[in-house]
Order: structure tokens, then C-alpha cells, then sequence
């Protein structure tokens, strides 16, 4: 089944064009990953699957972008699509307030307002991102107390407390320690169960060790997607084998 | 850091013992002058305070600075009330809905800059005309507090302004990602970031106030009594003290209000760092 169905999607910041002709299903609950070197793309093509590029000044785009049949650049609201793909950010951004809070803005943004309710999705929450036993004696304290990697599970499960189909990540371990990474990567790999997974990363042996199928991407084209054990053994692309050899990127 | 630690500094690194010593120097500097207009109002102020220097009505015996510290409480609130609200609101919209870097943007931000370097006179003397000589308000509460509020407007809007754009993009981009509208990213997450700045501004603003005379004496006016009502008369602290200052029949008094006046700033900065800590808390 595809969660998401791209089409000829192309996307301009004013004169500039930053992706160019990408055709490519996501399927669900898989972890999909998107890899390159840097300025390819990756991250205008991941935040335009949530409509974050709206934000952007200058920004234009063309094509299909279909979310379970539903085309979401059409007739749509914008809050609730990034209710259903939620989003895990480069750096922790945890809002700067307590643990506890951290979770509950998400549902009652959308209009959750039982005490009950929300001690529930705030546990549950930070369980399924494995972080409740270190956070469940200090919910009161500020989310800015946590370490980056924590900060970082906090962050994924802030985004699980809407209860999203979808988790967008873009690099979500490239500011933390091996230790950290680990810890989201076992997370990752767990979380797939329940959710469809796109995770950017700049780390080849990330990809490799916890993608389904990967898409590589230079110059704001795909070169390559496929299986990632296929891509990384038999690329069949010159471009994607000197990448992922590190010969350049 | 120990005498010793510093004598092993100069040895080692006689450059960065030179600046350290100079920073120290310039703390000390800054310091002391202040502590010598503190120290100085004080000791020739306070021996002077009496009961009769707050009586509720003043009289040339008693030179009381009541209906003045009054007058002073009244037009910082009524102030605050009127642009408070206008520069923060002002300064949301040209932060988070504006175009960023519109030529609308850069109208009302050169204007604004320009409101902030006109001389306190001028807009004396445009709040007596327009609010006094064409509204009919005359020398009044109301005269004053508007003129003072136009004054301030420029400095509320400009430290929101800062405080919003030193909000992180990251706040931002992690509350749309959840799925929450503008109103609600800006209300929930972005203001309350903001506070301690919007606050700072304020704080800075109340001492503007405070210290304003020569606007204040055009608008407000600076007859010592007890204002009846916004559309009556009055002076401030500061007002009644370049008045007192004028006159020079009662350098005790003099002294001693400017030792109010000095407590009643420290007390309002004191009581508007504490409002700013407990937004902070909750
Ligand atoms: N807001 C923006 N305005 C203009 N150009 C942008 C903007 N964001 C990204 N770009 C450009 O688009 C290209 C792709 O950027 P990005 O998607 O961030 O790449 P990646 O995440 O793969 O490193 C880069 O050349 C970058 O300079
Ligand atoms: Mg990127």
C-alpha cells in the first residue's frame, strides 16, 4: 500500500528550482529514506509532503502529491494534514516549557481538553518514544533540561501525541552523540509498526541500517530509488555507487 | 579570581592581564558613579522626608508631593493602558504577518525610528496644540497621557519587535508542525518566548515616563493639586521637582522628593522584574 504517491512534482524558491521531476510512491509503514549530499534537495522534498514549504516566501510548486488517494496541495486544511504527518526537525526544537506541556499542546491544539485524556496521551506518548522512564518523575520540569539526544524523543514524541500516520524526519540524528543515535534509530525501527517513516539523513550507514528502500537524490532529481539493500550492493547508477562509496557528496 | 591566579596571569600573559584590568577598571567606574548619584540624592534626601511631604492636599507650607506622585501613577497607567497594547499588537503584525522585508514594513520602521529620535518639546508641543488647543482637552491628565503615550510608542513597539524576531524560527516551524494555526503559534508559543523582552521594553518605557518633564508641563501642565478628574490638571514627581528646583525657597524639600522619586523608580523596576519572573514561572 503507498502512503504517499509523488507525480512530476516540481518546486521553485522564486527563480530557483529545487526539485525537478520527482515521480516515486512511498509505501506505508516503511521507513523510506532520502540520502545526498547536501543542497539536493532532501529537505524541500520532506518538508513539502506536510506543506511546511508553505511558510517559505517565494515558493512554488507543481505537480501531484497524493496522501492515501487525497491530493494535499488541492482543497485541503493545512492543520490537519500536518496533524497526520507529523514532523521530527534537524535540531531538538522542544518549546520552552515544561516536559508535561510539551506533549499536551499538541492535542489540545486540537481540542483535547480533559485533565485525564491528556495525562493519558502524555504518557503513552512518551512511552512509545522511549523516554517515559527518564521523564516521568520531572513532567513539570522545563523540556530545556534534557539533553540533546532526550530533547531529540521528546521532540518525536510530541509528534506521536497527535497521533499522525505519517513521521517526517530530517536528520533528526546529525546534532546528537552515537549513543543518542542509537537509541533513535532502535526507536525508528520500532515506531515503523504503527507509522510510515521518511527519514533524511547525510549518514550512509544510518540508511542502510534502518531503511526499507532508499531514494537518492542530487540536484534536486532522483536518481535512484529502489530497495536499499539493492541500492546499496548493485546501485545501478554510476552517480549513486560514487556516493555511497564516498567518492564525492 | 584569587590575588594569586592574578599575579600568575600577569606573568604569563601581561596583554590579557592589561585588558582584564581594564574591563575592571570600567566595571568600577560605572559602578561608582552610579553608587555617587544614588548615594548623593539619598543622604541629602532622606533626612528631609516627613509626614507632611505625602499630606493629601499640598500647601506652600507643607510642600507636599502627594497630588505629584499621584499625578505621576495616574500617567504612567493611563500611558501604558494606550500603547501597550497599540506598539505590542503593532509589532506582531509587522513581525509574524507582514510580508517580511515589504516596502509597508519599511515605511512603518523608518517612521518609527524617526518617532524615536524627535526631542521630548516637540511632542510636548504637538500635544498641547492637537490635544489641548484642537480636541478642547487643555492641560489635562488626558493631554498628558497621550502625548506620552505617542511618545513611548516607538520604544514599546521597537523592543517587541526585537524580542519577537529573537524567538527562534525553530519554535515556530515545531508548532505548524503539529498542526496549530497562526493565532495559536503566535499566542501560545511565540508571545509567551517574547515576555521577558516586551517587558524589559516596558520597564524602560515607565522610566521614560517618569522621568519626562519638559512634554509633561506642556500637556499635562504643572499646578500642584490634586487632579479631580482626567480632564483636570496636575503635575508629576518630576515636573514638581524642576518646579521646586526653579523656585529654590525649599532645597530640603527639593532634595527629599528627588529621593522619592528615585525609591519609587526602584520600586517599580523591582515590582515589574518580579511580574516579568512569575509570567516567566507559569
Ligand atoms: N527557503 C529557501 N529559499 C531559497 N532557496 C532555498 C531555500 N531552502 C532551500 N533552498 C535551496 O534549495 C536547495 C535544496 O535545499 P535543501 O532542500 O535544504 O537541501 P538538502 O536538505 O538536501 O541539503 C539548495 O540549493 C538550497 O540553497
Ligand atoms: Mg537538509
Amino acid at each position: 500500500m503507498n502512503k504517499f504517491s509523488l507525480a512530476d512534482v516540481n518546486l521553485w524558491y522564486n527563480d530557483f528550482q529545487a526539485l525537478k521531476n520527482i515521480t516515486m510512491d512511498i509505501p506505508a509503514n516503511m521507513i523510506t529514506a532520502f540520502i545526498g549530499p547536501s543542497g539536493c534537495g532532501k529537505s524541500t522534498l520532506i518538508k513539502s509532503l506536510n506543506r511546511m514549504n508553505d511558510l517559505v516566501e517565494g515558493c512554488k510548486i507543481t505537480g501531484n502529491i497524493m496522501l492515501d488517494g487525497e491530493i494535499i496541495y488541492g482543497n485541503i486544511d493545512v492543520n490537519l494534514l500536518r496533524k497526520r504527518v507529523g514532523m521530527v526537525f534537524q535540531k531538538p526544537n522542544p518549546f520552552p516549557m515544561t516536559i508535561y506541556d510539551n506533549i499536551a499542546y499538541g492535542p489540545r491544539t486540537h481540542g483535547i481538553k480533559s485533565k485525564f485524556k491528556l495525562n493519558e496521551i502524555v504518557e503513552k506518548s512518551l512511552r512509545d518514544a522511549a523516554i517515559w522512564d527518564e521523564t516521568k518523575d520531572r513532567l513539570k520540569k522545563s523540556a530545556l533540561s534534557l539533553s540533546g539526544g532526550q530533547q531529540q524523543r521528546l521532540c518525536i514524541a510530541r509528534a506521536l501525541s497527535v497521533q499522525p500516520d505519517v513521521l517526517l524526519m530530517d536528520e533528526p540524528t546529525s546534532a546528537l552523540d552515537p549513543i543518542s543515535t542509537s537509541k533513535i534509530e532502535e526507536l525508528v525501527i520500532k515506531l515503523k509498526k504503527d507509522y510510515t517513516i521518511v527519514i533524511v539523513t547525510h549518514n550512509m550507514q544510518q540508511a542502510a541500517r534502518i531503511s526499507d528502500n532508499t531514494g537518492f537524490f542530487l540536484l534536486g532529481e532522483l536518481i535512484e530509488y529502489g530497495g536499499t539493500g539493492q541500492i546499496f550492493s548493485v546501485p545501478g547508477e554510476k552517480r549513486t555507487e560514487d556516493y555511497i562509496t564516498g567518492r564525492f557528496g | 579570581m584569587k590575588i594569586a591566579g592574578l599575579f600568575k596571569m600577569k606573568r604569563r600573559k601581561p596583554l590579557d592581564f592589561v585588558l582584564f584590568a581594564l574591563t575592571w577598571i570600567c566595571i568600577g567606574l560605572t559602578v561608582s558613579v552610579l553608587a555617587l548619584v544614588v548615594g548623593y540624592v539619598l543622604i541629602n534626601g532622606v533626612m528631609y522626608i516627613r509626614p507632611s511631604l505625602f499630606a493629601f492636599q499640598y500647601t506652600v507650607e507643607n510642600q507636599s508631593l502627594f497630588p505629584a506622585l499621584v499625578g505621576t501613577l495616574m500617567i504612567v497607567a493611563m500611558a501604558l493602558t494606550l500603547s501597550v497594547p497599540i506598539g505590542v499588537f503593532s509589532a506582531i503584525y509587522l513581525v509574524e504577518y507582514a510580508k517580511r522585508g515589504s516596502r509597508f514594513v519599511r515605511i512603518v520602521r523608518v517612521t518609527t525610528e524617526t518617532l524615536a529620535g524627535i526631542p521630548s518639546i516637540v511632542y510636548g508641543l504637538f500635544g498641547f496644540i492637537f490635544f489641548g488647543v484642537v480636541l478642547g482637552w487643555g492641560l489635562s491628565l488626558m493631554s498628558g497621557a497621550f502625548t506620552v503615550s505617542i511618545m513611548i510608542l516607538p520604544l514599546i513597539m521597537r523592543t517587541t519587535e526585537e524580542s519577537l524576531k529573537a524567538v527562534p524560527d525553530a519554535f515556530r516551524e515545531g508548532s505548524f508542525g503539529l498542526g496549530a494555526g497562526k493565532l495559536r503559534t503566535v499566542g501560545r508559543i511565540v508571545l509567551p518566548a517574547a515576555m521577558p523582552g516586551i517587558l524589559a521594553g516596558v520597564i524602560l518605557a515607565i522610566g521614560r515616563i517618569i522621568g519626562e518633564t519638559a512634554a509633561i508641563i506642556f500637556t499635562l501642565g504643572n499646578v500642584a493639586r490634586m487632579p479631580n478628574n482626567l480632564f483636570d490638571t496636575g503635575r508629576t514627581l518630576s515636573a514638581h521637582m524642576y518646579a521646586l528646583a526653579n523656585e529654590g525657597t525649599h532645597p530640603g524639600e527639593a532634595h527629599a522628593t528627588a529621593a522619592v522619586l528615585l525609591i519609587v523608580v526602584i520600586l517599580i523596576n523591582a515590582l515589574s522584574s518580579r511580574i516579568a519572573r512569575l509570567i516567566k514561572a507559569s
